[in-house]
């Protein structure tokens, strides 16, 4: 059942067969003068220290720990040397420490042991997320096509799923049973989205509406949101730490027709509608910065200030076909919202809406503050075959192109901490980018058909792909290589999520069948 | 049948009678009751005829009123029907070329079901003598040995097949008579693809002809689907499938086969 690893190419067993270094420290090295830098804030911590040359990671990362008193509950901390370039300020580039100092900068000689180096710190997820490798459960139940499957943001007990047989399901994964059916629509569902504080589901459907539902029931709140004169592409909410104090967080819905609605989810109204698309708009993200991104088919990207009243203030062109997708550095946090790999069924109840607004604010400054400032990188993917990097709020030009696909992109996202960009594509492949300057970094190669969908673990090292030959594939993200693959559905896998606590993971296909996989 | 466009001309040119409109509108004001007079007196198989189109005729008229109706209310009502194609919104607006899919989830669906394995479409076949499938061909300084023979019939020979010593050589098959390629069709779905041979599995004549990848009506072959991109439910492509030749290749010059599914 498993994937066959294609031969090695003859460069590969060229280079297998040459003589390999083995890498050796050597023992007179002296010590060198080093100074730690925070990666979010900027600040340094501790002055500047002397240390072994060959120091390794992990003594780095106890070290770190001592300086900050936390050596009896030690954070585990990635390190990258700040290579700065003082003629010329955006050549400054990071260089990661993968084992020891001395293999990683000062063998390859980029810097001399002379040289007083500044090590940026960033702590990694203190929690590690086992891959998941059996399926717990095959649960039927939808009638037809499964199209899209969500997990709560809270924990991973719940999960609600959309389907060709007009009805959306809230399943509760720990007992593998249904919950609730949300039926309604009329025609396929075609997306749902958890609101990120937890109490609410939207989905949106063929049949131009949209619905909300109580979370925890299935009942629905209200009729349907009419409006769209063509079928709902994507659904967005307003992320939580940007909710008015008192009300309800706000959704968007892009739509077939080419226009975007923001929609009012206690009152049931529509609040804005943005129309300046010449095409289906086929994704829309609602960034921490109060701006909503679309991609459309008409080769653009719009930025529209919902602060303003919804006003475009930018619109991106450099694709040369249909945008398929599009996703922040931040997309993670913000669907997290309050919560995190603690929390519980019962915390949508325990824990007030202020005291989720401010660990919403606080996660969320975590993953997009750089150095000090908050930057949100955009990554969109194309039928060009291409991704552009762009961070629209400060200039409408690209950070990066980026090429190497051979068949169309379908879909991107970023880790959870905005470090790595994956993309699936047509072409059977899957590509990881680094997730700052838009570097290709590697190629996840396994699937036979087109990839149609990754999601990431909470912990960024492993990704979850689903394709259209009927499995999914977990992969390592450090060492790029397949870690399991899951075979089992019947049919081609259209929709898969990863729980935000790490612990399972949600799929559904055209065999009409929920898979929730588990370690 | 009037041999040229006159009568439109002659309208044209003079216009018609002053009285068409009226006489036209009685005529149709009539026609029910025409129909009804019809309908009483029409006897045997014209009156059979009569009822069977006035019959579809009703259905039609209902059909139309019915959806009029429809239309006023607002949506529909029901869900709509299930159509089983559903898909999600990335690709919604592709025009993905789904016969290679529809293959095999009809396939699979075929393998639900239990189907019974070992029937073919054509389970007998017409015997061929040995004279009919050989030419003797002589040989010898006075052509008077007879050992040699030739295959009359159209043959699968594999890849990088060389031909033995010619004094060695007991059997030969014409290079002109060899085939790479068959017309396979699939049953269900009436598609019919050009597709190589990989190997022939079965001569139901004689296992030797199966040896010698003699192609006649009824022969098991094995063809390459990996263009229609079939996918396996371990995530594998699959690439040969077996397929029955359904007509004489020697009479029509080409291979024609049906998927086995």
């Amino acid at each position: 059942m498993a994937t066959v690893i294609p031969p090695p190419s003859k460069k590969q067993k060229r280079q297998a067969q040459q003589v390999q270094e083995v890498p050796l420290i050597p023992k007179d090295l002296p010590n060198i003068l080093i100074k730690f830098e925070a990666s979010d804030t900027g600040e340094s911590v501790g002055g500047s220290i002397r240390v072994p040359g060959a120091i390794t990671e992990k003594q780095l990362e106890e070290l770190l720990n001592q300086i900050q008193g936390t050596s009896d509950d030690p954070t585990p901390y990635t390190f990258a040397l700040l290579n700065k370039n003082d003629k010329d300020e955006s050549k400054t580039e990071m260089i990661d420490i993968k084992d020891d100092l001395y293999t990683s900068v000062l063998k390859p000689q980029i810097k001399t042991t002379e040289d007083f180096m500044t090590l940026v710190y960033t702590p990694r997820a203190i929690f590690k997320v086992k891959p998941v490798t059996r399926s717990s459960s095959a649960i039927a139940g939808h009638g037809s096509t499964i199209l899209c499957c969500q997990f709560s943001p809270n924990n991973s007990s719940r999960m609600c799923s959309g389907a060709g047989d007009s009805t959306a399901r809230i399943w509760d994964c720990n007992t593998h049973t249904p919950v609730a059916t949300l039926s309604g629509h009329t025609n396929w569902v075609l997306c749902v989205s958890y609101s990120p504080c937890g109490t609410m589901i939207a989905t949106g459907s063929m049949d131009n509406t949209v619905r909300l539902w109580e979370a925890d029931t299935g009942k629905p709140l209200g009729k349907a949101l009419t409006g769209h004169g063509k079928w709902i592409t994507s659904l967005t909410w307003e992320p939580l730490h940007l909710v008015k104090v008192g009300s309800s967080p706000r959704l968007a819905s892009a739509s077939k027709d080419s226009t975007i609605k923001v929609w009012d989810t206690s009152s049931r109204v529509c609040e804005l509608t943005m129309s300046g698309h010449t095409n289906s708009v086929s994704c829309i993200k609602w960034s921490g910065s109060n701006i909503i991104y679309s991609g459309s088919h008409d080769k653009t990207i719009k930025a529209w200030d919902i602060s303003a009243r919804g006003k475009c203030i930018q619109t991106l062109k450099s694709h040369g076909h249909w945008i398929n997708h599009l996703a922040l550095s931040t997309d993670y946090v913000i669907r997290k919202g309050g919560f995190d790999h603690t929390s519980n069924k019962s915390s949508i109840k325990d824990l007030s809406p202020e005291e989720l607004r401010t660990r919403a604010i606080k996660e969320y400054e975590k993953v997009a503050k750089l150095s000090g400032s908050i930057h949100e990188r955009v990554v969109t993917a194309s039928d060009d075959f291409t991704m552009y990097l762009w961070e629209p709020l400060k200039s409408g030009k690209p950070i990066c192109r980026m090429t190497g696909h051979q068949k169309l992109v379908n879909h991107v996202s970023f880790s959870p901490d905005g470090r790595f960009i994956v993309s699936s594509s047509f072409d059977n492949s899957i590509k990881i980018w680094d997730g700052l300057k838009g570097n290709f970094i590697g190629t996840l190669r396994g699937h036979v058909a087109p990839v149609y969908q990754t999601a990431w673990s909470a912990d960024n090292r492993l990704l979850v792909s689903s394709s259209k030959d009927t499995t999914l594939k977990v992969w390592d993200i450090r060492t790029k290589k397949l870690v399991v693959d899951l075979p089992g559905h019947a049919d081609e896998v259209f929709a898969v999520d990863w729980s935000l606590d790490g612990k399972k993971v949600a799929s559904g296909g055209k065999d009409k069948m929920i898979r929730i996989w588990s370690h | 049948m009037p041999q040229n466009e006159y009568i439109e001309q002659h309208i044209k040119k003079h216009g018609r009678r002053l009285d068409y409109e009226e006489r036209k509108r009685k005529k149709e004001a009539r026609e029910g009751h025409r129909i009804a007079k019809e309908a009483q007196t029409l006897k045997g198989w014209k009156a059979k005829q009569f009822a069977k189109k006035r019959y579809s005729e009703k259905v039609a008229m209902k059909k139309k009123i019915k959806a009029h109706q429809e239309s006023k209310v607002k949506g529909p009502s029901t869900p709509a029907e299930e159509s089983g194609e559903a898909l999600p919104t990335y690709l919604l607006d592709r025009q993905n070329d789904n016969v290679a899919k529809a293959i095999s989830s009809s396939i699979k669906q075929k393998r639900l079901e239990k189907a019974d394995k070992f029937s073919v479409p054509l389970p007998k076949v017409k015997g061929i003598s040995e004279e009919e499938m050989f030419k003797v061909i002589k040989t010898g300084k006075k052509n008077n040995k007879a050992w040699k023979r030739m295959i009359t019939k159209h043959t699968f020979v594999g890849e990088g097949f060389t031909r033995r010593p010619v004094k060695m050589e007991r059997i030969i098959r014409p290079s002109a008579l060899r085939q790479k390629k068959a017309n396979v069709t699939h049953p269900e779905l009436k598609v019919t693809v050009f597709l190589p041979i990989l190997g022939v599995k079965k001569n139901p004549q004689s296992p030797m002809y199966t040896q010698l990848g003699v192609l006649t009506k009824g022969t098991i072959i094995e063809v390459n689907v990996s263009e229609l991109g079939l996918v396996t439910a371990g995530g594998k492509v699959v690439w040969g499938k077996y397929a029955q030749i359904t007509n004489e290749p020697d009479r029509d010059g080409c291979v024609n086969a049906v998927l086995l599914v």
